[in-house]
């Protein structure tokens, strides 16, 4: 829940601004970005998410450094990336 | 100094220990607390405290909201949740957590509707899918979670939903940190900041600590390069007799924080006079709860909650580990009756907390520690 999961944003719907499709080591879901300023982000920028939704904008260094972490600690991020891959929000 | 093990930029960790051994003043021994759960996993995983010189030691902090939830909290839970209307969702991290009668587990063994969701947002889901019955979301974390509880919520109200509501346990730092700075038995040098916290509410709030109390504070990334960097920026502080906060993890953490999430925070979501920390006590003001305006999907106001105080186990020595005084391996039951499996303490459950940290890596280096030391 504490861990910060990066993903590259590709597609902010035009019907629901608040909502944004992203990849997630290839898995697509859709995250909230409502916690962003409207703007702040579009297609091809990097976000990190908690818990559905993307809490700050981040650069793709690091977005691959944070993800190469990420793999280091193994279950526990196993375990975080299965949950947000059963997650369905809208 | 030894080199257990390996990482990616060990060359780099290397480099940084030998400044970090070199800024140290020959006698004095530097303690510098890492606030946040995932640093204290991160120094175990990678064995961080094996590039350090023996001068500088790392104390674990207060900082994984699942350790700190109080037995009593996790009884209320499940008093909800045992009402055959309820259905109560929860992040994966709290299903194992004892409370003083059983664990979420245990409780949905029993017959409790209780599922994990990932995202506030997936309990709010299940409420409209669910219209016949009441879903409750288990509301923990420290200022990471806690906007996206207050955005559920808003939401909820926009939406009209009359069947969700939130069972609120979001912790803030910044009064955990004073009650640590406040408490007798522990004498710090400086802390590492939380990374992800802070990209919330940004350095401002620390600098009370630098100020007042004059200790440094670094807000740190996760990384173990990042994590001895914050240290040697530490050691340069106290070195020139600065105290002050600085952000080595502003490649994400702005030092203003997430302004949008702070404005939608402050609508929801308001302090507690007091809330119960595990291991800790009771705080004051460190606790949220939702504000007036969002009263109606309060699940401590729409349900009967027993709000009884379950002391913690006489054997359990979490509030000791959760404030830095003792480390993991020096609790009593570590390892024989409190393990991951069947945790005693909360300590023990989330990968954040320090005793399953060092259960799962930290102990392996020790014992081989040990005995290379005994050759
Ligand atoms: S070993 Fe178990 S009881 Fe002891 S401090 Fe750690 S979590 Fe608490």
């Amino acid at each position: 829940m504490c861990l910060g999961i990066p993903g590259e944003v590709v597609e902010i719907m035009t019907d629901r601004p608040d909502l944004a499709q992203v990849d997630v080591s290839g898995v697509r879901r859709a995250i909230n970005i409502g916690l962003l300023e409207p703007g702040e982000i579009g297609v091809g920028d990097w976000v990190l998410i908690h818990v559905g939704f993307a809490l700050s904008k981040i650069d793709e260094a690091e977005a691959r450094a944070a993800m190469d972490f990420l793999k280091s600690i193994g279950d526990a991020y196993t375990d975080e990336l299965a949950a947000l891959q059963n997650s369905k929000i809208d | 100094m030894r080199f257990v093990d390996e990482f990616r930029d060990a060359e780099q960790a290397r480099a940084l220990a030998a400044r970090i051994a070199a800024r140290c003043e020959p006698g004095r021994v530097y303690k510098f607390m890492e606030v946040c759960g995932g640093h204290t996993h991160t120094i175990y995983q990678h064995g961080l405290e094996d590039y350090l010189p023996e001068q500088v030691q790392l104390v674990h902090g207060p900082g994984c909201p699942v350790c700190v939830i109080p037995m009593g909290r996790v009884d209320d839970a499940i008093a909800i949740a045992r009402r055959p209307e309820v259905i109560l969702t929860s992040f994966g991290d709290m299903m194992r957590v004892p409370g003083g009668d059983g664990s979420f587990l245990d409780a949905k063994a029993a017959g409790a509707d209780i599922r994990m969701v990932y995202s506030p947002l997936d309990a709010l889901k299940i409420a409209r899918q669910n219209p016949g019955r009441q879903v409750v979301f288990m509301a923990i974390g420290f200022e990471t979670t806690a906007p996206s509880t207050a955005v559920t919520v808003q939401r909820a109200k926009a939406e009209g939903l009359a069947n969700f509501s939130v069972f609120c346990n979001h912790v803030t730092i910044i009064p955990a940190i004073k009650a640590i700075l406040d408490s007798p038995d522990q004498r710090l040098d400086g802390f590492l900041g939380p990374g992800h916290v802070s990209t919330v509410i940004g350095c401002e709030p620390y600098r009370f600590i630098a100020e007042h109390y004059r200790k440094p504070l670094v807000v740190a990334g996760f990384e173990p390069l990042d994590i001895l960097h914050s240290i040697d920026m530490l050691l340069a502080q106290l070195g020139d007799g600065r105290c002050e906060v600085e952000n080595q993890y502003s490649r994400v953490v702005p030092w203003d924080g997430n302004v949008t999430a702070l404005k939608v925070l402050a609508d929801v979501l308001e302090l507690r006079p007091f809330f119960e920390w595990r291991g800790l006590g009771f705080i004051s003001h460190s606790a949220l709860k939702l504000t007036e305006a969002y009263a109606d999907f309060d699940a401590e106001r729409r349900f009967d909650v027993p709000g009884v105080r379950v002391a913690d186990p006489q054997s359990c020595q979490c509030g000791e580990v959760l404030k830095g005084v003792l480390k993991p391996w020096e609790c009593k039951v570590f390892g024989t009756a409190c393990t991951p499996e069947t945790p005693i303490g909360t300590c023990m459950v989330s990968p954040e907390g320090a005793c399953a940290a060092y259960y799962n890596f930290g102990r392996f280096r020790r014992q081989r520690l040990l005995q290379v030391s005994a050759r």
